[in-house]
């Protein structure tokens, strides 16, 4: 094995996160690692001068995981409507029940636990609302770009995150910062 | 025309995801000098934001 191989190969476990975390199945992430090595492999003049092997791979990855997501999107249904959070609201617009602060939010970024909470609230979100979610937070996409490949407006896609976004904080304030 | 909470936690999100108007910020800003809630609600939205990035750059 070459040396640059055995470096890309280094990588693999980082790059499998990266991906399973974005695509919720794990062959699919597989697959999508696999083609990053191979093009990554293929293409090692092209990375000759660059500092940063991950950063490098990880832009190949985050190619793959688009093309993947684009053969998706054409088979996932589109979710379930779930009620819009209004149960939140009264009548008038008003919260029924005020977000409290959360209790030193930045400590909680030192724990793993916290990792493996948030990440159990992500695998909760129903699939499209997941996917753009993801796509926005994990692979920094613009809005623009996730509209293109969901096939959707832009005024579903911030409908999408929002949900995804109220979704994660009730969830995050049952399981982590309301228990503590 | 005032904005009501649910109105303000869309227009939160929606900061996240593109730039607001001259006219949707300041009355954001307004609304969120007087109303405790939706203040906490923009931090806890800030934080998500963190705690993603946290999350995909975790070795």
């Amino acid at each position: 094995m070459n040396e640059f191989r055995a470096r890309l190969e280094k990588e693999r476990g980082y790059l499998l996160r990266y991906a399973g975390l974005q695509l919720r199945d794990s062959h699919a992430a597989e697959d999508a690692v696999q083609e990053t090595l191979v093009a990554a492999l293929a293409g090692e003049a092209s990375f000759a001068g660059r500092s940063n092997l991950r950063t490098w791979l990880t832009g190949i990855l985050k190619h793959k995981i688009i093309d993947t997501i684009r053969r998706q999107s054409r088979e996932a249904p589109a979710d379930a409507d779930s009620a819009d959070f209004d149960a939140l609201f009264v009548e008038n617009g008003h919260w029924a029940q005020p977000p409290g602060a959360w209790a030193d939010p930045d400590a909680s970024l030192e724990q793993q636990r916290f990792f493996a909470a948030l990440q159990a609230c992500l695998e909760r979100l129903p699939g499209k609302t997941a996917q753009a979610f993801l796509m926005r937070e994990h692979l920094g996409l613009e809005t623009g770009e996730i509209c293109k490949e969901l096939a959707i407006t832009s005024t579903h896609c911030w409908v999408l995150l929002y949900r995804a976004r109220m979704a994660l904080r009730e969830c995050l304030e049952k399981t982590w910062f309301g228990t503590k | 025309m005032k904005l009501t909470c649910k109105e303000v936690s869309h227009l939160v999100s929606q900061g996240l995801d593109r730039e607001l108007g001259w006219g949707e910020r300041m009355r954001v800003r307004i609304h969120l000098a007087i109303c405790n809630g939706c203040t906490n609600f923009k931090k806890q939205m800030d934080f998500l934001r963190r705690a993603m990035r946290e999350l995909g750059t975790r070795p």
